[in-house]
């Protein structure tokens, strides 16, 4: 069975970021896999371990996001693949979702593409549905737990209205949360095999595609206001005396 | 103007932020309420009732489950036939998934998880939370329709006239499903934090009660569930009383106290209720960029350092067991119920 997790790179979630000059900034921060998309390759991996698979990760991202796929590579991803080109650095989700489904042809396909939720940054969380459906194959979303069997896949959605068991044929395209498990540690035999690791680097032209145009595009960028809140602490003798003075003050807050 | 408004609804019970998007559309011109499923006319009926001008229905047994497949391919076909300047959605799992399809389709994009929402010429200037909040972008779709998702609580409900009846037509279901649904593992009454206006939630420290004494013959692991579970009915009673939903940490969830459905930050949901109450929540970066644009928050902690009360309006060093029923007993008598 053959795999491909896509993931992306992001400046860490600790990372202070704001708009400067037009552009988004967050200072010296490192740059990570994106947080949703390691439960993506620990997806991936736990199917790697039960059926004896292939797990290639796939990212769309400068040169520097070679460091996401090493993550990816050091978890125990078997190989990883960098798409990069000029031409890519403005693309809206629906350009993603062609480049990824071009990417995933010229890797030879998969029986299985995961994903995560959605991204730190941009937070649109529509690229797995819409390589899905470029791809034209089953889009199972916020997956849980993973079950193949032979050339069907069952999954549990994990939604908000409860666990639903939904079933599918392969190839499908899946999309990881959390429950999946804690995303495992990179070993430290996994770490050397990442650093040594030669990831190729395919452009448009390798891909034979056009560079797709945006019709999503970012006009204007904004600090929030910063919100002053000066906390009142609330003492008393006894949790009832407590109790009874930040009862009064949430009544007089109005929010009820 | 024309919106085509997506009415989301889990078996009958609609997402309240598809009203608020039925609400926004009307503002721009002609709202088409758009309903899909299988004995949806009560659905139907609630949207002319919330103001749509005409209400479009697919009642298709093909549309009794939700597949993102049928769902997006009726929605595609609908656009073409009746061309829309915009199509809303309220925020949803379901919904980031059909847009996102029916974009493909239709050769256009998704502004997703709006705040806010301005028409501009022939055109509308969206306004998002991009990076956790910590930036708002305002974006563009070049390509129509402009396809947008709305996130809960932004903007305004529109009133509902009871009564009212509106046009209703019937549409065709299109598209074929990819998957099977087999049912549910567990049946859950849904978790509605995007909607809530208060949301009472607990962390690790839900669990952390050593005078509670489980049954007996209970491990470790076993008796600290059970004792969270306590935890949590004390902070259940507080939400059902103030008419709120159960929120919880990411701790509270691995820790198996409570489902995934209902974790707050930034694995989780975000949030932005009138009141966020965080019982025995630490305040880690990742809980607080789920919650940090509640009105009021409210803590209550141990430990008076624990980072939460930097974000908090009001606060309490002290033990949730203790403050919780206190708090919900003085609630109680205080609203007279
Ligand atoms: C990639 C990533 C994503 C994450 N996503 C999320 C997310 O979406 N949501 C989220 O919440 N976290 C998330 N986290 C985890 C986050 O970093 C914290 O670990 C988590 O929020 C801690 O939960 P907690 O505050 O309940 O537990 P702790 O940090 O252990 O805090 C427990 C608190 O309870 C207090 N306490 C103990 N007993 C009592 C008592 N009897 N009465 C009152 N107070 C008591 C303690 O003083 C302490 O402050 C994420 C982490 C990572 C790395
Ligand atoms: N540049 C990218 N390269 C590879 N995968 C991506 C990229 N952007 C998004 N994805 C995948 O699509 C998911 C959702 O992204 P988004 O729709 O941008 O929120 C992410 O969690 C990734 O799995």
């Amino acid at each position: 069975m053959k795999i491909i997790a896509c993931i992306k790179q992001v400046p860490d979630s600790e990372a202070k970021v704001k708009a400067e000059g037009g552009q988004v900034s967050w200072g010296d921060a490192p740059l990570v896999i994106n947080p949703f998309d390691e439960y993506a390759v620990e997806g991936a991996l736990q199917q790697k371990e039960a059926h004896n698979a292939t797990v290639t990760a796939l990212c769309i991202g400068p040169e520097s996001a070679k460091e996401a796929l090493k993550h990816a590579l050091a978890m125990g991803a078997d190989e990883a693949v960098l798409v990069s080109d000029p031409a890519l650095e403005n693309i809206d989700t629906v350009g993603a979702a062609k480049v990824l489904a071009a990417a995933i042809q010229k890797i030879g396909g998969a029986d299985m593409v995961t994903f995560g939720r959605q991204t730190l940054d941009n937070g649109a969380g529509l690229t797995p549905a819409q390589t899905a459906r470029v791809l034209a194959w089953p889009m199972l979303g916020w997956v849980g737990n993973i079950k193949v069997d032979g050339g069907s896949v069952q999954v549990e959605r994990v939604l908000e209205e409860g666990r639903q068991i939904v079933k599918a044929n392969l190839p499908a395209v899946l999309s990881v949360v959390q429950s999946i498990g804690e995303p495992r540690y990179p070993s430290f035999m996994g770490i050397r095999k990442a650093s040594k690791a030669n990831i190729p680097v395919w452009s448009l032209s390798d891909l034979g595609i056009p560079a797709p145009a945006a019709v999503v595009t970012r006009s204007e960028l904004i600090n929030p206001p910063v919100q002053e809140t000066a906390i009142e602490m609330i003492t008393g003798e006894t949790p009832a005396e407590i109790a009874e003075k930040l009862a009064d003050k949430i009544i007089a807050e109005k929010v009820l | 103007m024309k919106t085509l408004v997506y009415i989301d609804h889990f078996k009958g019970d609609v997402q309240p932020a598809s009203w608020e998007a039925l609400g926004l559309a009307k503002s721009f011109g002609t709202a088409v309420a758009v309903v899909f499923g299988s004995g949806v006319d009560e659905v139907a009926k609630a949207a002319a009732e919330f103001g749509a001008d005409e209400v479009l229905v697919a009642d298709d047994s093909s549309l009794a489950d939700y597949h993102a497949e049928t769902y997006a391919s009726t929605l595609s076909a609908l656009a073409s036939s009746h061309s829309p300047d915009l199509i809303l959605f309220p925020t949803t799992a379901r919904t980031r998934e059909m847009s996102a399809m029916a974009a493909v389709d239709l050769n256009t994009g998704v502004l997703t998880d709006l705040i806010q929402l301005e028409a501009s010429g022939d055109s509308f200037i969206a306004t998002r939370p991009i990076y956790e909040g910590k930036v708002l972008e305002k974006t563009t779709c070049s390509a129509k329709p402009v396809m947008a998702t709305i996130r809960g609580r932004a903007f305004p409900k529109p009133d509902r006239e009871a009564g009212k009846s509106g046009k209703i037509t019937k549409v065709e279901a299109k598209g074929e499903a990819k998957s099977t649904v087999e049912g549910y593992s567990a049946s859950e009454s849904a978790v509605n934090l995007g909607d809530a206006s208060v949301i009472v939630s607990g962390g690790r420290g839900v669990s952390n009660n050593p005078v509670l004494t489980p049954p007996a013959g209970m491990d470790e692991k076993q008796a600290e569930v059970w004792r969270a579970q306590q935890g949590f009915a004390l902070i259940t009673d507080l939400a059902q009383l103030l008419g709120g939903a159960v929120g919880a940490s990411r701790a509270a969830v691995d820790g198996g106290y409570i489902t995934y459905a209902h974790q707050v930050g930034q694995t989780g949901k975000v949030v932005a209720p009138d009141l966020y109450i965080a019982c025995g929540i630490s305040g880690a970066i990742q809980h607080l960029v789920g919650m940090r644009n509640a009105k009021v928050i409210v803590a209550i902690n141990k430990d008076a350092d624990a980072p939460i009360f930097k974000q908090a309006r009001y606060g309490v060093v002290g033990d949730l067991f203790a403050i919780v029923p206190a708090l919900t007993e003085a609630m109680k008598k205080k609203l007279g119920k």
